[in-house]
């Protein structure tokens, strides 16, 4: 996309996709989010960057309810994603995960072979049949920009891949049960540079179908991927606007000391 | 403003900032001294202001390096970029009036070997105001002090209004005794290269405006009252 047509998308902010509102978290006594709220545009791509311990990470886990998975969890305010209330009384957790996937820093694939990783999700939601769940897992690999590489060996252990391709695979996991928002919590800093830039590229192509958030520690690969760029401190949103604002002329001094590396 | 956790990146920063000013200094005392020579009809003295652009050169290649190394190598972000690229667009600025003094020197050579026309009262006048609305830009750039450099753009006005004086008055010069064509000419020449001098000088204070605040004052209308 040219310059031009990136900066008209992001300075129109589509309709909100994640709608985070007055959320507060806290692990036992220790708060980790202070009343964040921040609007995900839809089919772009946000990222949150932040210091370690800012929080980044509980805020996009708290997106897809796995931040809770450890006990002693306090949580006050509202996520939407779409019309669905994530911390309503009766969602579905098993189907918001398939609404919101995630992939994680470490590539994470099972030890199955390429086909049943992909088949994974959709078997777990209920398909069976073999010709449905073969198209879903050429979709999602194509999806994912793996399918040119494995589509000889997709009886072949997915731990025979290299890194790079294991993250693929995981971000054709998560797209096979068609999420609607995908989650990435530093999906490159297992990678070298150039299974990075292909999953950059990846994430390009993913946000005409996609909304993305992705966590990053690389600021210069937030500012590569996404449109809108958050930064966070000590659990609280600092700043959230436009990617190229950000990094060209931040409003907030704390952020204009952070990502020029006067921090601390 | 805190400084970098990495102290070599504020190190080149700072060196980044110092050769600016060098290649300031060097730029203020070629005006002064080409005026000078115009004026006195020193020869040498104007030879000498026209060799020294050497050394500007070289100053505009180097400071444009150390602006590429840091970009490649630092990734530079948000006051940090703007520092550089505004330190990319002064050197072109310093090196043009650089050029623009070398001008001067070979005017005032010419016309050193005629008869005086008259003494010169405006353009040295011209030459004061420019020089220093040179040095202020730099003050400026250094202090990161936007008033200042809002004041330096509107100084503008009044070298404009004295090269369209110089020029009323060389122009009843040159109806009146068409001999002094040739000679008129040369100084109406050096009029405009001040007067161009002083618009570089005006760049160079409405990109420290853009350097400290991030907004951009060029190409308006009319200068706002504050930035």
């Amino acid at each position: 996309m040219s310059p031009e047509a990136r900066a008209r998308d992001a300075a129109v902010p589509a309709e909100p996709k994640v709608r985070i509102r007055n959320l507060t978290y806290a692990y036992g006594a220790k708060e980790v989010l202070h009343d964040i709220s921040m609007d995900m545009p839809e089919r772009q791509v946000t990222a949150i960057i932040g210091p370690s311990g800012c929080g980044k990470s509980t805020l996009i886990k708290s997106i897809n309810r796995i931040a809770e998975v450890v006990s002693d969890v306090s949580i006050q305010g509202t996520v939407h994603v779409g019309d669905l209330d994530v911390y309503g009384p009766d969602v579905d957790l098993v189907e918001l995960r398939r609404r919101v996937g995630m992939v994680f820093q470490k590539p994470n694939p099972f030890p199955k072979s390429i086909f049943e990783n992909a088949a994974f999700g959709p078997r777990l939601h209920g398909v069976t049949d073999r010709h449905r769940l073969r198209a879903i897992v050429e979709r999602s690999l194509r999806q994912a920009a793996l399918w040119d590489e494995v589509r000889e060996q997709l009886d072949a252990s997915a731990l025979e891949l290299s890194g790079g391709q294991q993250q693929r695979l995981c971000i054709a996991r998560a797209l096979a049960v068609e999420p609607e928002v995908v989650l990435m919590d530093e999906p490159c800093s297992a990678l070298d540079p150039i299974a990075t830039a292909r999953i950059e590229e990846l994430i390009h192509e993913l946000k005409a179908d996609y909304t993305i958030v992705i966590v990053t520690h690389n600021m210069q690969q937030a500012a590569r991927v996404s449109d809108r760029t958050a930064f966070m401190y000590l659990g609280r949103l600092v700043e959230f606007d436009r990617t190229d604002t950000v990094f060209t002329n931040p409003a907030c001094k704390e952020t204009e000391d952070y990502i020029t590396g006067r921090f601390g | 403003m805190p400084i970098h956790t990495d102290r070599q990146f504020e190190e080149e920063l700072n060196e980044l900032r110092q050769r600016i000013l060098e290649m300031g200094g060097l730029v203020e005392k070629q005006i002064a001294d080409a005026v000078r020579a115009l004026t006195s009809r020193d020869r040498t003295l104007a030879e000498a202001t026209i060799r020294k652009d050497h050394t500007v050169n070289r100053y505009d290649v180097e400071i444009d390096e150390l602006c590429l190394r840091l970009l490649a190598l630092r990734q530079p972000a948000a006051r940090d970029l703007r520092f550089i690229t505004t330190a990319l667009k002064i050197t072109t600025d310093l090196e043009r009036i650089g050029d623009r003094a070398v001008s001067i020197g070979e005017r005032a050579l010419e016309l050193a070997g005629e008869p005086e026309l008259k003494p010169f009262v405006d353009v040295p006048r011209m030459a004061e105001i420019s020089s220093r609305m040179l040095h202020r830009s730099l003050d400026a750039f250094v202090h990161e002090d936007t008033d200042l450099a809002l004041d330096v753009c509107r100084s503008d006005d009044e070298v404009d209004k004295l090269n369209a004086q110089i020029f009323r008055e060389l122009l009843a010069c040159m109806v009146e005794d068409p001999q002094t064509i040739g000679r008129a000419m040369r100084v109406l020449f050096v009029s405009k290269y001040l007067e161009r001098i002083a618009d570089h000088a005006t760049n160079i204070a409405e990109m420290v405006i853009f350097m400290v605040k991030g907004k951009s004052i060029r190409h308006i209308e009319e200068l706002p009252p504050s930035v």
